[in-house]
Parts: C-alpha cells; sequence; structure tokens
C-alpha cells in the first residue's frame, strides 16, 4: 500500500491538533501548581512565568496539629482502600461472570438486566439510603463500609464486560482440561483467568479508578482527617468564599498521577479488553 | 429502648468521662491553626480530650445531616447560622439558652442565633460586606450614595480602563444592600413570606443596573475579577467580606469603610450579616462537657486566637477592648460595618428567596429583564419552586394496586414458563452457577437494590423537615403536567429532558465520531510515533472528572479564561459563556467531549483491529474505493462491536451530573440542567424536597429503560 507524503503529512497534522487539544488543559493545571500565586492563572500561554515547588511541599508536607503526616496517611488510605476495592471488586465480578457466562440457572436473564438497569437511577440519590444501611452493618466511619460501596458501585460495568469477554474464550479449552482431568476450580483459574487478561487488566483499571477518584462517600463516611482518602484532601482547598488554587493544582496533579501511570502502563490491555469483550456484549 | 439508655446514662457518667469530644469544622490555614490552638488550651485546662476533623466545605453540610441522627456526629461543629433553623427542624442542634450570656456578644449576632425563641450555640464570628476603598484614588469614604456616584464617577476612565466599583453583582448576596437600602422589605410583614415585586426592589435592580450602564461596575464580574483588578489599581473601590483582605497586594494601600447611605431614602445599604457559630449536637452524650466547650471557644483567649492567628472578625464584645484589635484597621473597621448589618433572617422562607432573586438579578444585568419587571419574574420562579404540600393519599389503594402488581407480575411469569420439566434437567448446573455468583449478588443486593427500592419509594412521599408523608402518586402528576409554570420554562420536566436528550446525542454523536475518526488514522501500523500519539489522546480519561470540570470552568472564564483569549487573538469577539443557553450548552458539551473522546478512541481502535485486513485487500483488489471500504466494510462490522459501548456511553452522558453541575452549574437560569442535577436541585437546594427529587429519579429511570428497550428491538438480540 503506498501512500502519498502529503497524506502521512495531513495525518501527523491532525493527531498533533488532536494531542495538543487534549493536553493543553492539563498543561494549564500544572501551570497553576507551579506558580507562585494562589489564585486562577487565567491567560493563554499555558507554560508558568515563574517556577516555584512550594504548592507541592506543602500539600505534600502537610501535617496535622497531632504532628501525623497527613499526606502520607491519606495516601495509605487511598492505597489501601483501592486496592482493596479493586481485589473485592474484581473477585467479585470475575466470578458472577464466569457464572453468567457459563452456567444456565434461573434469575439469570433477570440478573443481567437488574445490572444494567441499576446503572440508570443517579447515584447522588443513594447517599441516604446507604448511610443507613452502613450503619445498620457497622460499617460507618471505617475502610471496609467504603471499600464495600465502592466495589460493588463498579461490579454491574465489571460484570457486563468480563461476562462479554468469557463469551469470546472458547469453551473447547475449558473441556479439554477437564478431560485431562481438571477440576472445576483449575479450570477457572488455570485456563479461563490467564486468557482473560485483557479483560481483567481493563476491569481492574475501572474499578481502582471508581475508589481512587471518590470523595463525597468518602468524605461523609470517614471520620477523621488522617484517613480521609486524597480526593477528600484535595477537595478541602476549595472552600466557601476562596478557593486555593495553587493547592487544589498541585492535590490535583498529584492524585491523577498514579492513574495515568495506570493507565500507559495497562494500555496494550486496554484496547483489547475493552473491545472483545464488547464485541460479543 | 429503656435498657439502651439506661446503658447510655450509666456510660454518660462514668464510663464516657474519658471518651473525647469530637468537634467538625471547615476551617484551612489560619483559621484552623486557631481552632487547634484553642482546643489545646481547653484540654490543658480542663482535662477534657478533644478531636477534631476538617471536613471539606462541599461535603459538610450533607455530613452532619447524614451522621447525627444516627448518632455517628460530632459533639460540637461550627457551622454558619443561616442554616440553624434546618439543622433545628431535623433535630440536630441542642439549645444554648440559659447559658449563653447575651451581653458578652455583639447584639446582632445573638439575634442571629434565635429560632422560635430558643438560642441555639454561640457566636464565634460574623461575616458582612464592607466598602473596600482604594485609598490612592478614593481618599475620603463616601457617605452617601450621591458621593459615591460622584468618586465613581471622577475615578471611572474608559481609557485605562479603570473602573470605579468592581463586585460580583450577579451573585444576590452582594446585591441585598441595595434591596434594603432602597427600602424594600423582603418578607411580608404580616404574612412573613418572600415578596419580590416591590418598588423598592425595582429600584435597587434599577440601580444597579445604572451603575453597569455607566460603565462604573464592569459586566459578568467573578470573585477573580475583582481581585485582579483591585490589586491592579484598575477599580477604586471594591465590595467585599473579611475574606478578601487576605487577596489584597501588600502594594495596594486601602481603607474599610461602611456602604454609603442611599440618598433619596435616608436608609444605609444594609448588607447581610452572617455568624459563624459552636453548635452542640442534639445527640451528644455529654451536654454539659459539650456546652462548656463550644462557649470556651466563643469566649477570652479562644477569641484571641481566633483574631490572630484566625483572621476572623469577632462576636465577643471584649475582644474589641484588645489592643491588638484597636489597632488593627480591618478587624475594627468591620465591628462599625457589622453594627449596620442585618442577621440573615435563619427562616426557612430565606433559604427560598437566592434562586428566584439570582434569575431576577441576572436577567436585569444582562439586560434580559426591565428592573421593573424582574420582580414579576422572581416571583413566578418562587412560586414554581415552593409547591404546595399535596394532599395525603389513602395508603390502601396503593397497597392493593401494589399486591396485585406483584401477583399479576408473578401469574405472567408462570404462564410464560417453559415446557414442564424437571428443574434439575432444565438447570443442570443450577447449583454451581448460583454459587459461583452469590458473592456478587449478596453485595449488589444490600448496596444497590436495597438503596434503589428505597429510592423508588421515596417517590410516593412528601418530604417536610424530616416529616415524609404518602401523597401518592401527587409528585408524578405535578412533575408530569409541570404544575405551576409552562411546559417551555428550564423548570419544567419537559424542557429538562428535551436539554437532555439533545445533550446526550450531541455528546454520544461527537465521541463516536471523533474517537472513531482518531482510532482509523492510529490504526495504521507503519504510522511513526503511533504509540505516543495514543499515549497522549487517553490523558483526558485518566484526569478524575471533578478536576476536568473545574479546570474548564475557568478556562471559559469571561475575562480571563484561555479560550477567550483565543478568540480575542484570532481578532474575534470574546464570549460571555454562561449568558445564553446555546453558548452554555456548548461550553458543557466541549468539556463532556475532551473528557469522553478516549473512551470510544480505544474501544474503536480494538474494534477496528478486529476486522480481518484481508476484507481491505479483497477490497482494493476489486477497486473499491476508500470511502466505500469504509462504508461497506468498517462500518457494518463495527456496529455490533461499538453498539454495547455507545448504549453504555448514552446511559453515562444521560446522568453526567459533574459536569454540568460544575462548568455551567445550570446557566442561564436552569436552562441547561438535565433531569439528573434538577433531581439534585430539589433534593438538596431547594428545601429538600427528596420525595420530588425521587420521584424525578424514577422518570429518569424510566426514560433510560424504555430507551435501552428499544434501542435492544431495533437493533435485534446479538448486540447489548
Amino acid at each position: 500500500m503506498k501512500r502519498s507524503q502529503l497524506t502521512v503529512a495531513l495525518v501527523h497534522v491532525v493527531l498533533v491538533l488532536a494531542c495538543v487539544a487534549s493536553l493543553y488543559p492539563v498543561l494549564w493545571v500544572v501551570k497553576m501548581a507551579l506558580s507562585p500565586a494562589q489564585s486562577l492563572s487565567l491567560s493563554l500561554n499555558p507554560f508558568p512565568q515563574e517556577v516555584t515547588f512550594d504548592h507541592f511541599r506543602e500539600v505534600l508536607l502537610s501535617h496535622d496539629s497531632q504532628g501525623r503526616w497527613l499526606f502520607g496517611r491519606q495516601l495509605l488510605a487511598s492505597v489501601v482502600v483501592s486496592g482493596a476495592t479493586t481485589l473485592v471488586g474484581l473477585s467479585l465480578a470475575v466470578t458472577a461472570a464466569y457464572a453468567l457466562s457459563r452456567f444456565r440457572f434461573p434469575g439469570k436473564d433477570a440478573g443481567m438486566q437488574t445490572l444494567l438497569v441499576t446503572q440508570m437511577f443517579p447515584a447522588t440519590l443513594m447517599l441516604v439510603p446507604l448511610f443507613a444501611i452502613l450503619q445498620r452493618l457497622s460499617l460507618l466511619d471505617s475502610w471496609g463500609g467504603l471499600v464495600l460501596v465502592y466495589s460493588t458501585t463498579s461490579l454491574p460495568f465489571c460484570v457486563w464486560m468480563l461476562k462479554g469477554y468469557f463469551d469470546t474464550i472458547p469453551r473447547e479449552l475449558e473441556e479439554a482440561a477437564v478431560m485431562d482431568g481438571a477440576s472445576a476450580w483449575q479450570v477457572f483459574w488455570k485456563v479461563v483467568l490467564p486468557l482473560a487478561r485483557p479483560a481483567l487488566a481493563v476491569t481492574a483499571l475501572f474499578s481502582f479508578m471508581t475508589a481512587w477518584n471518590e470523595f463525597i462517600l468518602s468524605a461523609t463516611l470517614i471520620n477523621d482527617a488522617a484517613r480521609f482518602t486524597l480526593p477528600v484532601a484535595l477537595q478541602q482547598y476549595v472552600g466557601e468564599w476562596k478557593t486555593e488554587w495553587g493547592h487544589f493544582a498541585a492535590g490535583a496533579l498529584v492524585v491523577s498521577a498514579p492513574v495515568m501511570a495506570l493507565f500507559f502502563a495497562l494500555q496494550k490491555y486496554l484496547v483489547g479488553g475493552l473491545t472483545a469483550g464488547a464485541v460479543k456484549g | 429502648m429503656t435498657r439502651l439508655s439506661v446503658l447510655a446514662l450509666l456510660m454518660a457518667t462514668d464510663g464516657l468521662a474519658a471518651e473525647p469530644l469530637k468537634l467538625w469544622h471547615a476551617y484551612r490555614g489560619g483559621e484552623e491553626q486557631a481552632i487547634e490552638a484553642a482546643v489545646k488550651r481547653y484540654t490543658d485546662k480542663t482535662g477534657v480530650q478533644v478531636e477534631l476533623l476538617s471536613v471539606p466545605y462541599d461535603a459538610f453540610s450533607s455530613k452532619l445531616t447524614s451522621a447525627i441522627p444516627h448518632d455517628a456526629g460530632p459533639d460540637v461543629f461550627i457551622f454558619a447560622h443561616e442554616r440553624l433553623r434546618q439543622f433545628h427542624r431535623l433535630k440536630v442542634i441542642a439549645p444554648s439558652t440559659g447559658r449563653l450570656d447575651r451581653s458578652k456578644y455583639i447584639k446582632s449576632t445573638v439575634d442571629a442565633l434565635e429560632v422560635d425563641g430558643e438560642l441555639y450555640g454561640y457566636p464565634l464570628s460574623l461575616k458582612t460586606l464592607a466598602l473596600f476603598l482604594n485609598t490612592e484614588l478614593v481618599p475620603d469614604a463616601p457617605t452617601t450614595t450621591d458621593d459615591w456616584l460622584k468618586a465613581l464617577e471622577r475615578t471611572t476612565d474608559p481609557s485605562k480602563p479603570r473602573f470605579g466599583l468592581a463586585y460580583a453583582a450577579g451573585d444576590f448576596y452582594l446585591h441585598a444592600p441595595f434591596v434594603f437600602g432602597f427600602g424594600a422589605k423582603l418578607f411580608d410583614d404580616t404574612t412573613g413570606r418572600a415578596t419580590f415585586d416591590t418598588p423598592g426592589m425595582a429600584k435597587s435592580l434599577a440601580f444597579v443596573k445604572g451603575l453597569q450602564d455607566r460603565g462604573f461596575l464592569p459586566q459578568e464580574v467573578s470573585g477573580a475579577l475583582v481581585k485582579s483588578l483591585f490589586n491592579e489599581g484598575r477599580a477604586a473601590m471594591v465590595i467585599s467580606g473579611p475574606w478578601f483582605t487576605g487577596e489584597i497586594d501588600q502594594a495596594v494601600k486601602y481603607r474599610i469603610v461602611p456602604l454609603p447611605t442611599v440618598t433619596e431614602t435616608g436608609l444605609p445599604l444594609m448588607p447581610f450579616l452572617g455568624v459563624e457559630a459552636a453548635l452542640v449536637s442534639a445527640r451528644t452524650r455529654q451536654p454539659e462537657q459539650a456546652q462548656a466547650l463550644a462557649e470556651f471557644l466563643s469566649l477570652g483567649e479562644a477569641t484571641a486566637l481566633r483574631v490572630n492567628p484566625g483572621r476572623q472578625i469577632p462576636a465577643e464584645l471584649a475582644a474589641y477592648e484588645l489592643t491588638e484589635v484597636q489597632q488593627d484597621p480591618v478587624i475594627s473597621a468591620f465591628k462599625d460595618v457589622a453594627a449596620r448589618a442585618v442577621p440573615t433572617p435563619n427562616t426557612l422562607e430565606m433559604a427560598k428567596v437566592w434562586e428566584p432573586m439570582k434569575l431576577a438579578l441576572r436577567g436585569v444585568l444582562q439586560g434580559e429583564v426591565a428592573p421593573e419587571a424582574a420582580g414579576q419574574l422572581a416571583e413566578r420562579r418562587y412560586r414554581a419552586l415552593n409547591r404546595d404540600r399535596p394532599p395525603d393519599a389513602p395508603k390502601l389503594p396503593y397497597a392493593i394496586a401494589l399486591v396485585v402488581a406483584l401477583a399479576g407480575f408473578a401469574f405472567w411469569r408462570w404462564t410464560k414458563r417453559g415446557p414442564a420439566q424437571a428443574f434439575a434437567r432444565r438447570y443442570p448446573e443450577a447449583a454451581r452457577g448460583l454459587a459461583w455468583v452469590s458473592p456478587a449478588a449478596v453485595g449488589i443486593f444490600v448496596l444497590i437494590v436495597i438503596p434503589f427500592v428505597w429510592g423508588i419509594s421515596l417517590a410516593f412521599f412528601h418530604h417536610d423537615a424530616g416529616e415524609y408523608s404518602f401523597v401518592g402518586l401527587a409528585n408524578f402528576t405535578d412533575i408530569l403536567t409541570s404544575k405551576g409554570y409552562r411546559v417551555t420554562e428550564p423548570l419544567s420536566f419537559w424542557f429538562t429532558l428535551a436539554v437532555t436528550i439533545a445533550w446526550t446525542f450531541v455528546n454520544v454523536t461527537l465521541h463516536v465520531s471523533i474517537g472513531l475518526a482518531l482510532a482509523i488514522l492510529l490504526k495504521d501500523p507503519l504510522l511513526k510515533l503511533r504509540g505516543v500519539y495514543r499515549v497522549l489522546l487517553i490523558v483526558p480519561w485518566a484526569v478524575p472528572n471533578y478536576i476536568t470540570a473545574l479546570m474548564w470552568k475557568g478556562m471559559f472564564h469571561r475575562q480571563f479564561g484561555a479560550i477567550n483569549g483565543l478568540l480575542s487573538a484570532l481578532g474575534l469577539e470574546p464570549v460571555s459563556w454562561f449568558t445564553q443557553f446555546s453558548t452554555a450548552f456548548a461550553a458543557n458539551v466541549i468539556t463532556n467531549t475532551w473528557l469522553g473522546f478516549p473512551f470510544m478512541m480505544v474501544v474503536s481502535l480494538g474494534a477496528l483491529q478486529s476486522i480481518p485486513q484481508d476484507l481491505y485487500e479483497a477490497a482494493e483488489v476489486d477497486g473499491a474505493s476508500k470511502w466505500t471500504q469504509f462504508r461497506r466494510i468498517t462500518l457494518p462490522l463495527l456496529k455490533p462491536a461499538l453498539l454495547p459501548s455507545v448504549i453504555l456511553g448514552c446511559v453515562w452522558t444521560f446522568n453526567m451530573f459533574n459536569i454540568i453541575y460544575l462548568v455551567s452549574g445550570g446557566e442561564p437560569g436552569g436552562a441547561t440542567d438535565i433531569l439528573v442535577s434538577e433531581a439534585y436541585r430539589w433534593a438538596f437546594q431547594r428545601n429538600e424536597q427528596y420525595g420530588f427529587a425521587a420521584a424525578y429519579a424514577v422518570l429518569i429511570f424510566f426514560v433510560l429503560l424504555g430507551w435501552t428497550r428499544l434501542t435492544r428491538r431495533l437493533t435485534g438480540p446479538e448486540a447489548a
């Protein structure tokens, strides 16, 4: 296939423009984080005129009155909560999706429909009932409660994704493994899961992001600044009368960085994982 | 119940003496340091331990009203007095009547804490509005509006450009002084109902519009603009509050004076007075200690700490005797200002004024409504927002209907059952299947299905201050017949539905076409830098969407935003993005497209890769053009792969709350609100009409359900 130089150049021009559009707002946040002012810095130039790392220093080294290193503890909270959410969410989603893909049992179709339907009810109105339920389960003010809520909220999407992906894996492979004497669990663990790796990566990423970015529930359920997750800490820079934009921007970059890193680490799975499942959704 | 209370009593007498008091606040910076130091003093003095928690302002009120009734809240919390009545009706605060010594505080700050003859909490500090003068431009404080107008005339200079005055004129909090100054009453003396259509109101609006028309006051002023104009010497005067002092550059010489008196009426421009108070929870298990702590925070050494390092304007009178305060030009000036201010009424009626007034005020400033007609506009909005309580409905017919519906459904399922077959033969793997699904099913049932059913059932109730009454279908009929306003008004369900559908359609179309176009460009394996492009183009997806929203909100800023900067650089007129429906809607769409196209790009990329390459080679051999190949091969084969993502994308976009709420905020006048943000407003911003909001949510749910059913039918069972 021969293509003219012109077409290639044109393709590059379009892609570069798209990249500029997608990066410009981010650069602008970087600029706010690096500029000394605490205000909205609003101008066309996305590069800071004067560079200081004060905002980052203040955000990263914040201590409370008891001398606890807040940022460190909140980072730990975020990592623990998001990690546990990923683990719990993924294990729940994988088993459910496998059953929905392979076995026939009563209520299966209704279950699949329910999953989709739950995505349609606005989440903002669920706070009041959720609080009451968690209280009855004695899960208020605990990371456990957060993990449970986050992993179930991301569950419908994860189950749909994974079920679609499992459907694309030929059953013959499992049948062959059974012939060789593998147990049902071994088939699942040693044959199916390794084949589903791209979809697992995407699902894990999705669960992780749900937990990592959420702040309303976290701020409502947790009663100790040292156990807040990072987005709550970030939200504290937005006040009633004024917003500490410099701190907010620096914090936003710190909060976004791990998600971006994960995206880049997992991006080779992203394409396959998202669509192979969707092809047969 | 009795056993519990006995237990509580026992614990309160001895066991709990060691349990620390919990104190919640939303302070930052110097104010936070001050409260920490004050609490430490308290512990040193009394031995009572106090646990402090700083909560983000956005989540504070909902956290309090969720936690306290469940006994999971603080013993003492600090909040502005405007919410007192609501807290009182939700039974989350305990009175301080009898303990509080009125003579120790500025009178108006104590008045602000009164609800139905009882006092609640202890006043800490006050916030109100004053006139900030740049003393190089305005050496003498104007005492009357006539003086003021002369000073404005003198200091305004379009050539620099320099404005006489800058303040956030579109905010009713800042307009209120003019309303009172022109002699208007916000509330009817006898009924207490809000009144908008009064001569004083019209005069106040005409006065401010005049300031803007004569060029004394810039258009569409935001806090960021006020700050930069004042610091650059391009605004001679500013109306703002104590928080503004932290934003003024050290080089600027300024003075703080009370707002002038209206020459025509002889009344001063009276701003609202907000009082921050230490409130005691009604559910505290140590009421004595909690009251003592709250009182301690409002007096003496705690006040001194709140002045420095807190920089608050104290409510305690004795503070103004301190030399430190007397020498502080800011704090001492605000005491005079406070003397003229009126405490913001803590009535429920006050809470109903903000939204109608905002609509009227912005309408006048943008020249869409005449000042004389604005009162009527506000009045109409007020009536629409404050529905009469629907009559109670009898429960029995509904219960019967529910039972009949459930029985009918069961019967329908029964008639649809397959041929008689042993359960074990129909579902040979039932046990295994259920075992594998059960963990997820339990989780979903408890944390999604139960709240969901709970939410649906709320739609049949009317909520008023913690009391629910059963009203049957009244919420639904009110919404669907758009009772109280025309179908074409932004408040109407049908209008909002149309906006929501347009919003979803435009967004998803843009997401898919941009995503697909980029995917086609990126598909070519020979393309150089392919990996780099792909990584950079995914960046928007990785940024949390509330950060995206705030970022773009800033970029659409009228005076400083990068977008208007770009337009001016191209020689175009800058746009006021949030004053017209079309541009506000476009701003929302641009933001959401930025955030949503990478998902569709990645999905398309995967779908494209699943199309066998030999189809294209065969088409090439047959001489098909690129466009024919795209239409005949790419699109048909892409459809099944893209459709589920498109459906999911539609559902997500339909309910995309964050972008609407944070970018346009529904401006202008609620026109760009979508159904889910409208539901949120009914639930949390309009007197907590949870039942009405739940009815909205149920309708959203049915719209989406109907729509997915329809697409399923149209596209056949293989998709979704």
